[in-house]
């Protein structure tokens, strides 16, 4: 079992690294999208938008150390 | 070959070759100053671990419907692509030290030397094994992510792997030939262009996948490209003028 944690932690420290607040933003905007889309809506300008303000906020939280 | 073809080539190759000269500052470092033949051993033994890698994910990626493929591809593309640019960005500002291979080379081979010999097994050096083992490994793994997210994603994982093998073995041939790490490649400038294709490309699949149609098809990545590379300067610029009068008031 523990092989098993190891593998998953290792794979999360991988992909998902120190900036975990970043992945899950990244999760909400797809999410975002898909329900926008679905409704029949234009949904294209949604991941440029969370693409941009996602890189800012993890440019401030490295500066301020977070 | 199509524009999204050679953004794949291009973006596969660049980051490959950062990622190579990485490795090949360690493996030189383990080489010259431990032992080669356990250095190689080590290298073989990556490579390997990272072929088995490819032959469990590559089939289990390029079975997942379009949809499901562009999304999980996309999203691990713009986790992976923002931290990439993060860091080049906060490198670019001055506010992050610089990747310095030779000072990286002086500090492996100044470890390896303190490191005592140790028990041979098999006429192995164990530490010259293990070092050069993990870091063709870790920076192999990243290879191998960018190659098989790309490459599936436009089930072109054969243009992806020949880009790929072509920036490992320039970069090999380079650094045998000079026989020192190449401190002079420009890494931070290529990881910033990296960074800026991983999550363009992220932003684009990840929104297809999710059921958004972009204006203009593919050729939506003719903007998204170049407008998260001015997003990106535009933030070094007011990092680099905030720091800059940061410091005029610090000396005032």
């Amino acid at each position: 079992m523990s092989a098993v944690r190891n593998v998953a932690l290792a794979v999360w420290d991988f992909v998902v690294g120190d900036d975990w607040i970043t992945a899950a933003g990244v999760a909400v905007a797809i999410a975002i999208t898909a329900v926008i889309a679905s409704a029949g809506a234009a949904a294209w300008w949604v991941m440029p938008v969370a693409v941009l303000a996602l890189l800012v906020q993890s440019v401030g939280r490295a500066l301020r150390g977070g | 070959m199509s524009g999204a073809e050679l953004g794949l080539a291009v973006s596969v190759f660049l980051a490959c070759a950062v990622e190579a000269v990485e490795a090949l500052t360690i493996v030189l470092a383990m080489g010259s100053t431990r032992s080669w033949r356990s250095t190689w051993y080590g290298v073989a033994a990556a490579t390997v671990a990272l072929a088995v890698v490819v032959a469990i994910v590559g089939p289990a990626l390029t079975a997942l419907p379009l949809g499901v493929l562009r999304v999980v591809v996309g999203g691990l593309l713009l986790v992976f692509g923002l931290q990439w640019l993060r860091k080049a960005i906060l490198r670019a500002a001055g506010l992050k030290a610089l990747h310095d291979e030779a000072a990286l080379f002086a500090e492996e081979t100044e470890r390896a030397r303190a490191q005592a010999p140790g028990h041979e097994r098999a006429g192995i050096d164990p530490y010259a094994f293990t070092v050069s083992f993990k870091g063709v490994l870790l920076e192999g793994l990243e290879v191998v992510f960018i190659v098989l997210t790309f490459g599936a994603n436009q089930h072109r994982i054969g243009l992806a792997a020949v880009a790929a093998v072509a920036a490992v073995a320039v970069v090999v041939a380079v650094g045998f030939a000079v026989r020192a790490p190449l401190a002079r490649v420009p890494e931070n400038a290529l990881k910033f262009a990296v960074g800026v294709m991983l999550t363009s490309f992220g932003t684009f699949w990840s929104a297809e996948g999710a059921g958004a149609h972009w204006p203009g098809g593919d050729a939506a990545l003719l903007v998204i490209i170049p407008g998260l590379l001015i997003a990106a300067l535009t933030i070094v610029s007011w990092l680099r003028r905030a720091a800059a009068s940061k410091l005029v008031e610090g000396s005032a």
